[in-house]
């Protein structure tokens, strides 16, 4: 019906038989986009971006590491130096994992900042949350397919954190391993899954970005756009945008790839894998840290297991418990200073988790936790009960047009 | 304004000149171009033979233990190398044949440095499979030199390709002889 919109014959004689250009058409220029996005929508894209150089990398690698106890480091460490390019691929893997989780992080604080996980948009949101989750196990299993000290004892302790569970728990471990410790079982089927997951995820992000198309995006002030006059298309307005977002993550990545490709590793993981001997220090990735430090603070096993997994399982409720009916932040002066208080607790918590367990760094560990789930199970709930909003303006274009916004 | 006026004006008829926008557009593809292809060598490139794999690609080999008519197979780059210690009668034959009807035109003495040391890579030219004719008691096909038992090719006593679909000679890897009995591949 559409295909005489195109000129070339042979892309109308595919897209008669299968519409896949009338659907890139539809994306690009019928699909209306608020017209007030920030820079801050440009984290969805990069996270994609991130997720396919992730891919590709990934492959690449997997041709020339050996999933074995006895290979494994040495044929990481043959990547670095003997393989062609070898060393560049591996630090864009590595390096990357630690942006998508940049990227990730601020996608997630966008949301929250400006109500996006708000209805209509609830399973949108969910959706993401299982895409973060999917991307923990994912990296925590890819963490621990060089086998080095930290990959080995990470895989210990995350492991062992199913033991916590009462009853079944030991075996649940025992099954998770395929042994009596981390071995080769347990490397062989990690990096079995290690490879599978970010197509599970690309799965996920595909339903994702369906559900987002649903009712299109938010925006910075957080009200539905009321028609044509509040919206433009996204081809060439925000390709254009989400490339100059593009350009400086690149930009970002290259230098650190170049100039500091092991910042955001821990140096140990250069050390063989050793069953007989803990590092001193054990670490996660910094991008578990603040998790970590949850499960720290709890001082009883399976109450410190419950509460790091709560602290991401409370996301999913995240919807019904800021009942709040205005989405941003901008009309809301008491959410915005929980926000900015929830995110500074947030990045205590990550700092706590590198720290040692001991003295004044649990103390605070205990305060920052249970600020975290009183943000999220008590402020909320009540802000949205209490809290007196500012007046909404009446359309998108108005805050920037006044009244005659409404009538152009 | 003046370029918007050009490419705004077809009414005159004249080839329109490529505007500035144009230079734009074709000077930012061709630098994403230059980038993808950037992106993509690294990527490509990483498939071939990595440092370690090119630092094992040769091997010496002492051949004073082979009797005469008697082969052995070495490996040399995962491939089967024939070295034959060969008889007069077989060197003899080979420098006999009349090359001008040969599939690939090659003399003896081109394909072996000491007459009585034949070394091959034991591939068959036609599809990769490794020709018959080390062991004794194999066949070795009509001209008494190696037959492939895959497709059908026969090889003489240098290696050359007499009959059956293979296109060329038993490759000649690179050899040269460190001493009068230890030969060094590649």
């Amino acid at each position: 019906m559409s295909a005489e919109k195109f000129q070339n014959p042979v892309v109308r004689w595919i897209d008669h038989r299968l519409p896949v250009f009338s659907m890139l058409d539809h994306e690009k220029y019928d699909y209306p986009v608020p017209k007030n996005l920030n820079y801050m929508w440009n984290f969805g894209v990069l996270a994609g971006m991130a997720l396919a150089i992730m891919i590709v990398t990934g492959i690449v690698l997997a041709m020339s590491y050996t999933a074995h106890v006895d290979y494994a480091f040495e044929s990481v460490e043959r990547i670095m130096r003997d393989v062609n390019h070898g060393w560049l691929i591996r630090y864009i893997h590595m390096n990357t994992a630690s942006f998508f989780f940049i990227v990730v992080y601020i996608h997630i604080l966008r949301g929250l900042y400006y109500g996006s996980y708000k209805a209509p948009r609830e399973l949108l949101w969910i959706l993401g949350v299982v895409i973060f989750l999917l991307m923990m196990a994912t990296a925590f299993m890819g963490y621990v397919l060089p086998w080095g000290q930290m990959s080995f004892w990470g895989a210990t302790v995350i492991t062992n954190l199913f033991s916590a569970i009462p009853i079944v728990g030991d075996s649940i471990v025992t099954l998770l391993w395929g042994g009596f410790s981390v071995d080769n079982a347990t490397l062989n089927r990690f990096f079995s899954l290690h490879y599978l997951l970010p197509f599970v995820i690309s799965g996920v992000v595909v339903l994702h970005i369906v559900a987002l198309h649903r009712f299109g995006s938010n925006n910075p002030i957080g009200i539905d756009a009321s028609g044509p006059q509040d919206t433009i298309s996204f081809h060439p307005y925000y390709t254009i945008k989400d490339m100059v977002g593009i350009a400086v993550f690149l930009l970002l990545l290259a230098m650190t790839v170049f100039f500091f490709p092991n910042a955001m590793g821990h140096p140990d993981n250069y050390i063989p894998a050793n069953a007989l001997q803990t590092p001193a220090h054990i670490v996660p990735e910094w991008y578990f840290l603040p998790f970590y430090a949850i499960l720290r603070a709890v001082p009883d096993k399976l109450g410190g297991v419950l509460l790091m997994f709560g602290a991401i399982a409370v996301l999913f409720i995240l919807p019904w418990l800021d009942k709040s009916p205005v989405r941003s932040a901008r009309f809301r002066p008491l959410f915005r200073i929980f926000f900015w208080l929830f995110l500074i607790d947030a990045i205590l918590l990550g700092y706590l988790g590198g720290k040692p367990a001991e003295g004044i760094y649990v103390t605070l560990s205990r305060i920052a936790t249970a600020w975290y789930f009183l943000h999220f199970l008590v402020i909320l709930p009540l802000l949205s009960m209490f809290e007196t909003t500012k007046p909404l303006p009446k359309s998108i274009s108005e805050p920037v047009l006044g009244s005659s916004g409404r009538s152009a | 304004m003046a370029k918007s006026d050009k490419t705004q004006n077809p009414a005159k008829g004249d080839v329109q000149e490529p505007g500035r926008r144009d230079f734009f557009v074709v000077a930012t593809y061709a630098m994403a171009g230059l980038g993808a292809a950037a992106v993509a060598w690294p990527l490509i490139d990483q498939l071939n033979p990595a440092a370690d794999t090119l630092a094992l690609a040769n091997i010496e080999v002492d051949v004073s233990k082979i009797a005469v008519g008697q082969s052995i197979t070495v490996k040399w780059r995962g491939k089967p190398v024939f070295i034959r210690h060969r008889t007069a009668d077989e060197i003899a034959r080979a420098n006999a044949t009349d090359i001008t009807g040969l599939r690939d035109p090659q003399d003896d003495v081109a394909r072996a440095e000491k007459p009585e040391y034949l070394v091959l890579v034991g591939v068959c030219t036609h599809l990769g499979c490794v020709p018959l004719g080390q062991k004794t008691g194999e066949v070795r096909g009509d001209y008494d030199g190696w037959f492939c038992p895959c497709h059908g090719s026969h090889y003489d006593t240098s290696g050359r390709i007499r009959k059956g679909p293979a296109p060329t000679n038993l490759e000649v890897p690179p050899h040269n002889y460190l001493s009068d009995s230890v030969i060094r591949i590649g």
